[in-house]
């Protein structure tokens, strides 16, 4: 029992990541019918934002410290923080503690922003293209991508902790009436989870409750009827765009104290992504965020030690085998429309 | 595999006219087609002399592509990109797991290698057999699904045979170390081989390393063995494409393409066609990685992992999808870049423009030197793009516009127009 729920827990935190990812692909091709596969690139752009941002947060100057002197009796020079300059010495210190977090709010307005440049300068012009153009087109813009930030950035994973607080394990067993020890879960795979949740709840509600969100509902059943009301639904559909990418970038900012952000971390979710999304069907919402907890899960306890000692090298290759079973015996996914993507 | 191809039109049913009854029949081609071959066959015979440009030492002498461990590639995924163009090209299935093909061809290879004889026909007849039947076990599963589904699943299964290759198959694979030839291989067929002697690939005793140097003045060109040889498989490959795309069979492929809703309407069901198709290119891909080991006599899973997969697919559109020159052109193409331009580094850049005043030699060197060396994947994605962008139907579409171009002055541009539409239709 401790071992299932400990596994469950493990497939979270990765099932979330696939979920994200696998989302925002579903928004862009529920909305403008577009398969991007640049998607994996802006979630490494979104990891690498935090990068960038936790880097903003250092900058430092030499001050010379007449308080102190080195061994020769010199004034010793000291770097400073301009953060902590500005907001003082311990409030200096937490921002810089917490880079990653924060950097969720410079991720948001810079992933949107990039969204929007690449719907409008590039995607607008493959709405009439056939799919295998757009995943051409889209897979040279994410090799791009990776390449300049590869340039700018070096080829070495980037290493960005967690802040303090959230270093360390969180016993989960003591809560259930388990033994102390039995599941052990680090703190910020819960966080990671969690603020997984919350942003899939956010984007189902918003799309759900808001008028926005009803017009682009509406704009993803009939784009026609809805552009003969008179609505730009193009603009509306560009904003989505920003929001999948921010939803990704997202995901990248969170995913960086699990995994140091290297160039490559795109194209290596962005396959597995793909996968998610066609085993909960095309087009579907639902089905992309049910997918990716699924696969995650099962991807963890095909990593079981046990499961391992009978069918080895079983964890590398169980999800495209479920894919493979899902996608024989129900043709559009877990959750797909007829007739999308069939062609 | 000239079995196989031989085969596979014969086994169709009989559509309508075949379109290669027309004009006088060379080698069963049109006019038009035999010049292509002879064009191709040209090309690979004079390829060491016109991919050495540059004289040996000049400074313009990196460029020179004319090296044998290089041109075999040339040829070895041409082969690779024109297999890939039969089922893409022609049916429109986009496969995203041909690699697991090449990668398994190669395992066979190198297993013949190593237990017969060093000899490469039964090395190339083995992968080609292999990749077959594997690729008929892919396609007949993947085949029961279109569209991105498709392309997932041959994904799928290619991303499995590397992922297995690495972990579960070490025994037969070798795992992350890959395969290489020993003197101590037990092979059957062959003399044993002293101890230390790294066994090398041969045809009939001709090594495929064997190289001979002609020097013109400053000139060196490599004539080597194994390239010849991997060419002539090449124009046979080719040869085989050509009567394909012009065959019933091919032209079924197509029907395919097109619209598979009136194929079943009329009552032919589209699969036993497509999966021939599969099953063909899943074969040339498996003499591409049979050739590769001859070769190089080595192996390693990464040749399947899916930017592998990637890759054919980016030689084929970059070349032109569905024509029969464009995969040929795209895949020494990339090639060419992925060793050229890759080996140019911040050194030879300033030797370059060292002719221009110092200030401005920094910023040009600057500018240029994210774009070469180990950035050179920036600009195979900038280029990639380009293509998709403006050149839909690839090098080979560039091609015909620029003909277009030069023609106008004489011709009018409609009649013109007319003429490219039709030899639109005809690829």
């Amino acid at each position: 029992m401790e071992a299932i729920i400990l596994q469950v827990l493990n497939g979270l935190d990765k099932g979330s990541a696939y979920a994200l990812i696998a989302l925002g692909l579903t928004l862009i091709f529920g909305t403008l019918g577009v398969v991007n596969f640049a998607h994996g690139a802006l979630f490494m752009l979104g990891a690498f934002c935090a990068v960038t941002f936790s880097r903003l947060l250092q900058l430092s100057h030499s001050v010379v410290d007449e308080t102190r002197t080195d061994f020769l009796g010199n004034p010793l020079k000291v770097d400073v923080y301009y953060v902590q300059e500005i907001f003082g010495e311990t409030a200096g210190a937490a921002i810089i503690d917490w880079a990653v977090p924060l950097s969720i709010l410079f991720a948001i307005p810079v992933m949107i922003a990039i969204g929007v440049a690449m719907e409008r300068g590039l995607i607008r012009h493959f709405y009439k293209r056939p799919h295998a153009d757009q995943i051409l087109v889209t897979f040279g813009l994410a090799i791009v991508l990776q390449e300049i930030i590869k340039y700018f950035y070096g080829a070495n994973p980037i290493p960005t902790p967690a802040p303090d607080a959230f270093v360390g394990s969180f016993d989960f067993g003591v809560l259930l009436g388990f033994d102390p020890g039995g599941i052990v879960y680090p703190y910020w795979r819960l966080i990671y989870f969690l603020f997984a949740a919350v942003i899939i709840a956010a984007v189902f509600a918003f799309l759900q409750f808001t008028t926005f969100g009803m017009v682009v509902r509406a704009g993803m059943a009939d784009r026609e009827t809805v552009t003969l009301l008179g609505i730009d639904i193009d603009k509306r559909f560009t904003i989505m765009f920003g929001i999948a990418a921010a939803v990704a970038g997202l995901a990248g900012v969170m995913y960086t104290p699990i995994n140091s952000p290297n160039y490559h971390m795109g194209m290596d979710f962005l396959v597995l992504s793909f996968v998610v999304v066609v085993v909960g069907g095309m087009g579907s919402l639902p089905g992309a965020v049910l997918a990716g907890f699924l696969l995650g899960i099962i991807e963890a306890f095909a990593s079981m030690t046990e499961v391992l000692d009978v069918l080895p090298g079983i964890n590398q290759i169980i999800i495209y085998l479920v894919a493979i079973i899902v996608l024989l015996t129900r043709p559009r996914g877990l959750m797909g429309r007829k007739g999308v993507m069939e062609d | 595999m000239t079995d196989q191809a031989q085969h596979a039109p014969a086994a169709t049913p009989k559509p309508a006219a075949p379109a290669r009854a027309k004009g006088g029949s060379l080698l069963g081609l049109g006019r038009k087609d035999f010049m292509l071959l002879l064009f191709v066959a040209a090309l690979i015979l004079f390829a060491p002399f016109l991919l050495n440009p540059f004289p040996a030492g000049s400074a313009m002498a990196q460029f020179n592509a004319g090296y044998p461990d290089l041109m075999q590639r040339f040829v070895i995924f041409g082969i690779f990109a024109i297999g890939f163009n039969i089922l893409f090209g022609l049916t429109g299935y986009l496969s995203f797991g041909h690699a697991a093909f090449l990668g398994v061809g190669s395992y066979a290879g190198i297993w013949m290698m190593k237990l017969l004889t060093l000899n490469v026909i039964p090395a190339i007849v083995a992968s080609v057999v292999v990749a077959g039947l594997f690729s008929l076990v892919v396609g007949f599963i993947s085949l029961r699904r279109s569209g991105i589904y498709f392309s997932i699943l041959t994904l799928a299964f290619a991303m499995m045979s590397y992922a297995l290759a690495y972990s579960v198959l070490t025994p037969i694979t070798g795992g992350e170390t890959g395969l290489q030839l020993k003197y101590f291989d037990p092979r059957v067929l062959d003399a044993p081989l002293e101890a230390g002697v790294t066994p090398r690939a041969n045809l009939f005793g001709i090594d495929m390393q064997a190289s001979t140097n002609m020097r013109f003045g400053a000139w060196i060109f490599t004539l080597n063995a194994g390239y010849y040889i991997a060419g002539v498989v090449m124009l046979i490959a080719f040869y085989l494409s050509i009567r394909l795309f012009r065959s019933p069979f091919g032209m079924m492929l197509r029907a395919v393409k097109s619209n598979q809703n009136r194929l079943n309407y009329t009552g032919i069901s589209p699969k036993p066609y497509t999966l021939a198709a599969f099953v063909i290119s899943g074969m040339y891909a498996g003499l591409a990685g049979g050739l590769l080991v001859a070769m190089d006599t080595q192996v390693g899973a990464e040749r399947m992992f899916w930017t592998a997969s990637g890759e054919v697919v980016l030689m084929t559109i970059l070349g032109g999808a569905g024509t029969l020159i464009g995969p040929v052109l795209g895949s020494g193409f990339i090639k060419y870049f992925e060793n050229i331009v890759s080996k140019i580094n911040e050194s030879t850049l300033n030797a370059w423009f060292s002719f221009l005043p110092d200030g401005l030699q920094d910023v040009v060197v600057a500018i240029i030197y994210p774009f070469v060396g180990k950035g050179w994947h920036l600009t195979l994605g900038l280029l990639f793009m380009a293509v998709v962008i403006f050149l839909p139907g690839g090098l080979v579409q560039g091609g015909q516009k620029l003909v277009t171009v030069f023609r106008r002055d004489r011709k009018s541009a409609d009649a013109e127009k007319a003429a490219a539409e039709q030899r639109q239709t005809q690829e």
